[in-house]
């Protein structure tokens, strides 16, 4: 391929014009030189013979007249067994090796292969010599920590393959030839265990797509029961600073019942990704016994890393989770915050003098946020097994308000809303999130009218809770103030989760059945007090010991006892029928 | 001997434009004209046109003015000499000290790769019940104090350096009053901790641009004491006046304003600043405590609201008190667990009693009938304020802890608490 040069003749922040000679294609990928060190950048316009390319580092340094090398390639991630238990910046570099290299700092320019060709793999070939295949078809596998890892016919692969030849079981190097395909026309080609993928292009090499309809359970009481999350779905968590999105975040990535964790840390906190990198190794995973770290990737690009890349980290995020997807499995992707990236984008656009949209964000902001959210879904792959990749994003709005571009932009294209208020953080409810205003379009673990009859009970709770702010509490009546009270029993012993402690910050889907069970025998029970004083301090004794049952480990004896208690409770208060 | 240019094309602001070949983007010039030298950043190229930003400010720049490049980024000196010194955003020497000149590092270097740094563990003890108890502390965590600008922010900074037990003190004042300035050289003056304090100085009659140097040179030296193994608290204050003058320059330089004036890339400038707080695998670590001030109180001005989303936490100043609804701090699960085992319950119970007194406050205020349990609520309410909030309690944590048995079971029995009952049976104050 002809691959073409040019020259810097402008730089202005992380953007530099550049004067070429050849063909330069949209989103290619170029390295800027200064002094001896190449720079990674994309070009993201062109005009006339002039690129415009965005740098993925910082341009300091950077003179009119240094040289640019076009590559010929879009940004592209690599994929291949090893890549569970990376840590990677947005451009795929693993940053414990790089902190090898380079020591305390990142070191611009430094990049590092994202696997290691020479780790050696135990082979299996599962295709034959003479087989007809497809892209997406799988060759062989390797075991990589749990799972069964198939190398795959490139998905770039056009038409129909014939395998030409194929390696004996062995162990072979990641980089190493394991089978020989003939396209239909042109040269046969050599396959490795190592493929390479454009990061903003989805991969497509499944059979069908299908409609998320399994509920993908995350042990988070307000979720799993009220707002539910498919997978193969959709969701986004917006909330103002220090309502808790992160915190929901990372207990999502222990906890979630899915087989793979992809997690886009994206121009957030650098201390929360330590949590998660130094904590996950020592975590085991209940489901398989095997630390946490065998299932997750981290994508880290935080926020004082450079602003280009961490757009191209959500992407990073995203194509890897496809990948592992093609294997048959579950996998969750969690971005925290898409809205460092949409700033990325604003960024970018202003040194573009794009004419900006609302916001000064660029007026493309909606079908790039939606082209995102759509690589989530539960595919039918070519073999018949599913896989899925299910998408959680956060949001950060500008001062907490919802009615911003980015905020809304993300609710038309998600299938669960889980909108965390700053009111109940300040009141320290965690989780945040709001049980009014938040949606799901997707099934719960528990029948939906036991939850809509609780719903119904937190609804009229807070009517009449903001009723008795005009009215006074001598304003309402008995049974109006029993359900005042009912609604934040509900809010205070089944919504709020304690995610510090062991066994409360995890409620797996057969405990919340249960206990939901229990509760909404509670709130259909026709409770009687002789005053408001007599039944506040009810359920005072009711929300402490509900909250005590939330600390006992599933059915042991003090599990048993404490429901007793509570049944007994709630027995005696009730006048005979 | 590099080249020198005689001819500006372009004064604009602090910024002035040259004709120029071989510059680097970002590298330090010299402008001389009639009225003095300063130095200058290169901030753009466009094929020979070079803008530069001048940290005097262009006042009294003529188109003569001589602009020699000097090859190099911005540098700071490090050495131990620097404990005791006070300097401006240009490096000059503010007291009567010499210049420095040795060793010189690079200013706003390199992000520190996320695998060498380490989950923080160590809590730094104020005094303060409302961050001790509530809020803690934690070594290399970065917290800014939001406060109207009438608050008294630097005397609680000023306070909170003192109190915490660091290596090396490094105070960055962006616009300060000069009264400020000498407050702070003062107080640390007084009690003897400026020979282990480094303080870098714009006052508000300063050139705008040195103002943006200020984090940046404050941050490398403190980078510098941390990989030596220090333990280094850096103070900024106001980080509001930083961002302003960011506003200033953008303005100037025609950028698109993205919300308020404030440049786009606002968030990304403020991030690169907080997350040089680090906590060093196998070296020391960087603390910081950055006052915001929120222009009319507004905590959804773009200034506060995006340092809330990169900080860890925040502590709202209000009415010369810590406000416990609103301050958090993140990193404080990574210590309040291994202090005592009442900590994050008494933490936990007070703040959401506090809550339901804040509702019963509205209620009387509205004038309704108060019942028995708001009676206690009021009760409870007045003491946390007067024993806990009060800015002038300095106990240490675990009499603070104590207090709030004391408080909790002078006005509540234990099931009203909401706190889980093996806590109350071990803490409960027996009475006599």
């Amino acid at each position: 391929m002809n691959v073409a040069t040019g020259k810097i003749s402008s730089v202005n922040g992380n953007l530099i014009r550049v004067n070429f000679d050849g063909a330069v294609g949209q989103n290619e990928v170029g390295y800027a030189r200064v002094d001896d060190t190449p720079l990674m950048s994309e070009v993201v316009r062109v005009h006339g013979r002039q690129a415009d390319l965005q740098v993925f580092e910082d341009t300091a340094g950077l003179a009119v007249g240094n040289t640019v090398t076009f590559t010929g390639r879009l940004l592209s991630v690599q994929l291949g067994p090893g890549l569970l238990g990376q840590i990677y910046d947005g451009l795929q570099n693993p940053l414990p090796r790089l902190a090898e290299k380079c020591g305390f700092f990142l070191q611009r320019g430094a990049y590092i292969e994202a696997l290691d060709p020479r780790a050696l793999w135990a082979f299996t070939p599962t295709a034959h010599p003479g087989d007809c295949l497809t892209a997406g078809d799988t060759l062989g596998t390797v075991p990589e920590g749990l799972f069964t890892h198939r190398i795959m016919v490139p998905f770039d692969f056009p038409g129909v393959a014939t395998v030409v030849s194929m390696v004996p079981p062995g162990s072979y190097p990641a980089g190493g030839t394991v089978a020989t395909l003939r396209p239909e026309r042109g040269t046969e080609r050599d396959v490795t265990m190592i493929q390479t993928w454009p990061v903003k292009i989805p991969i497509k090499a499944y059979a069908e797509r299908l409609r998320p309809t399994e509920t993908l359970v995350t042990k988070i009481r307000t979720i799993d029961t009220f707002f539910p999350v498919a997978r193969g779905g959709t969701y986004c968590i917006p909330g103002p600073f220090g309502a808790g999105k992160t915190v929901l975040q990372q207990l999502t990535s222990r906890h979630a019942e899915v087989d793979v964790v992809v997690i886009a840390a994206c121009g957030e906190r650098a201390g929360e990704v330590v949590e998660t990198l130094r904590e996950f190794p020592a975590l085991t995973d209940p489901r398989t016994g095997r630390s946490l770290m065998e299932r997750t990737v981290i994508i880290c690009n935080t926020s004082s890393m450079p602003v280009a890349a961490r757009e191209a980290s959500v992407y990073t995020g995203a194509t890897l989770a496809e990948y592992y997807r093609q294997m048959g499995l579950h996998v969750l992707l969690l971005a925290d915050s898409t809205s460092r990236w949409a700033q990325a984008l604003r960024e970018m656009s202003g040194r573009l003098e794009e004419i900006p949209g609302e916001e000064a964000f660029p007026a493309y902001l909606e079908s790039v946020i939606a082209s995102f959210y759509e690589r989530g879904g539960m595919v039918r792959l070519k073999d018949g097994s599913t896989g899925s990749v299910t998408i959680g994003g956060t949001v950060s709005p500008a001062g907490g308000n919802f009615d911003e571009p980015v905020t809304q932009a993300t609710l038309k294209v998600v299938g669960a809303f889980h909108g965390l208020s700053r009111a109940r953080s300040d009141a320290r409810r965690y989780p945040a999130i709001d049980p009014l205003d938040s949606w799901s379009k997707y099934p719960s673990i528990i029948p939906g009218d036991a939850v809509d009859a609780a719903r119904q009970t937190l609804r009229a709770g807070h009517e009449i809770g903001q009723m008795m702010k005009v009215v006074g509490e001598e304003g309402v009546t008995p049974e109006e103030f029993v359900t005042y009270l009912k609604g934040e029993y509900v809010d205070n012993s089944y919504l709020q989760q304690d995610a510090f402690h062991e066994v409360d910050s995890a409620t797996g889907a057969d405990r919340q059945r249960h206990v939901f069970g229990v509760l909404h025998l509670f709130l259909k029970a026709p409770l009687q007090f002789p005053n408001h004083e007599a039944a506040r301090r009810f359920f005072h004794q009711l929300t402490q010991m509900t909250r005590d049952w939330n600390r006992q480990v599933l059915n042991t004896p003090e599990f048993k006892e404490a429901q007793h208690a509570l049944e007994t409770m709630i027995e005696e208060s009730t006048p005979d029928a | 001997m590099r080249k020198t240019y005689n001819r500006v094309d372009d004064i604009t602001g602090s910024v002035i434009h040259v004709q120029a070949e071989g510059v680097r983007y970002r590298e330090l010039a010299q402008i001389t004209s009639r009225r003095g030298s300063s130095l200058g950043q290169v901030i753009g190229l466009r094929e020979q046109n070079v803008a530069i930003q001048v940290f005097a400010g262009s006042r009294g720049i003529a188109t003569d003015a001589e602009v020699r490049f000097l090859g190099h980024p911005m540098r700071v000196p490090f050495s131990h000499a620097l404990l005791g010194r006070t300097f401006n955003g240009s490096m000059i020497p503010r007291d009567k000290g010499p210049e420095l000149r040795d060793n010189l590092v690079d200013i706003a270097g390199p992000s520190v790769n996320p695998v060498k740094r380490i989950i923080p563990r160590h809590m730094v003890r104020t005094g303060i019940p409302m961050i001790d108890v509530f809020n803690s502390l934690v070594e290399s965590q970065k917290l800014p104090i939001f406060a109207r600008a009438g608050e008294p922010y630097n005397p609680l900074l000023a306070r909170l350096a003192l109190q915490a037990e660091v290596d090396v003190i490094i105070l960055g004042g962006m616009g300060l009053k000069h009264d400020d300035y000498l407050f702070f050289r003062d107080t640390l003056d007084e009690s003897g901790a400026l020979s282990r304090s480094v303080l870098f100085i714009h006052t508000a009659s300063d050139p705008v641009v040195e103002c943006l140097l200020i984090p940046d040179l404050s941050l490398a030296v403190a980078e510098q004491f941390a990989l030596q193994g220090k333990r280094v608290l850096v103070l900024l204050s106001d980080m509001t006046n930083f961002a302003d003058a960011l506003k200033e320059i953008a303005i100037t330089m025609e950028q698109i304003p993205s919300n308020r004036g404030y440049p786009g890339d606002l968030y990304s400038q403020l991030a690169a600043r907080y997350e040089k707080a680090v906590d060093f695998d196998t070296a020391g670590s960087i603390t910081i405590l950055a006052v915001t001030t929120m222009p009319g109180d507004d905590v959804t001005h773009p200034v506060p609201d995006n340092t809330g989303y990169i900080t860890e936490g925040q502590l709202y100043l209000r009415g010369g008190r810590i406000e416990p609804f609103g301050s958090l701090s993140r990193l404080k699960q990574n210590v309040n667990g291994r202090t005592r085992a009442d900590h994050r319950t008494i933490m936990n119970t007070m703040i959401q009693l506090y809550a339901s007194f804040r509702e019963t406050l509205e209620k009387q205020a509205m004038g309704f009938r108060l019942t028995p349990w708001d009676r206690k609520l009021l009760k409870y309410g007045d003491r946390f304020e007067k024993e806990m909030m009060d800015l002038t309690v300095n106990i240490p944590l675990e009499g603070a802890l104590d207090l709030g048995w004391t408080i909790l079971s002078d006005c509540f029995d234990p099931v009203e608490t909401g706190a889980p009952s093996a806590i109350v049976e071990q803490f409960w104050p027996k009475k006599a």
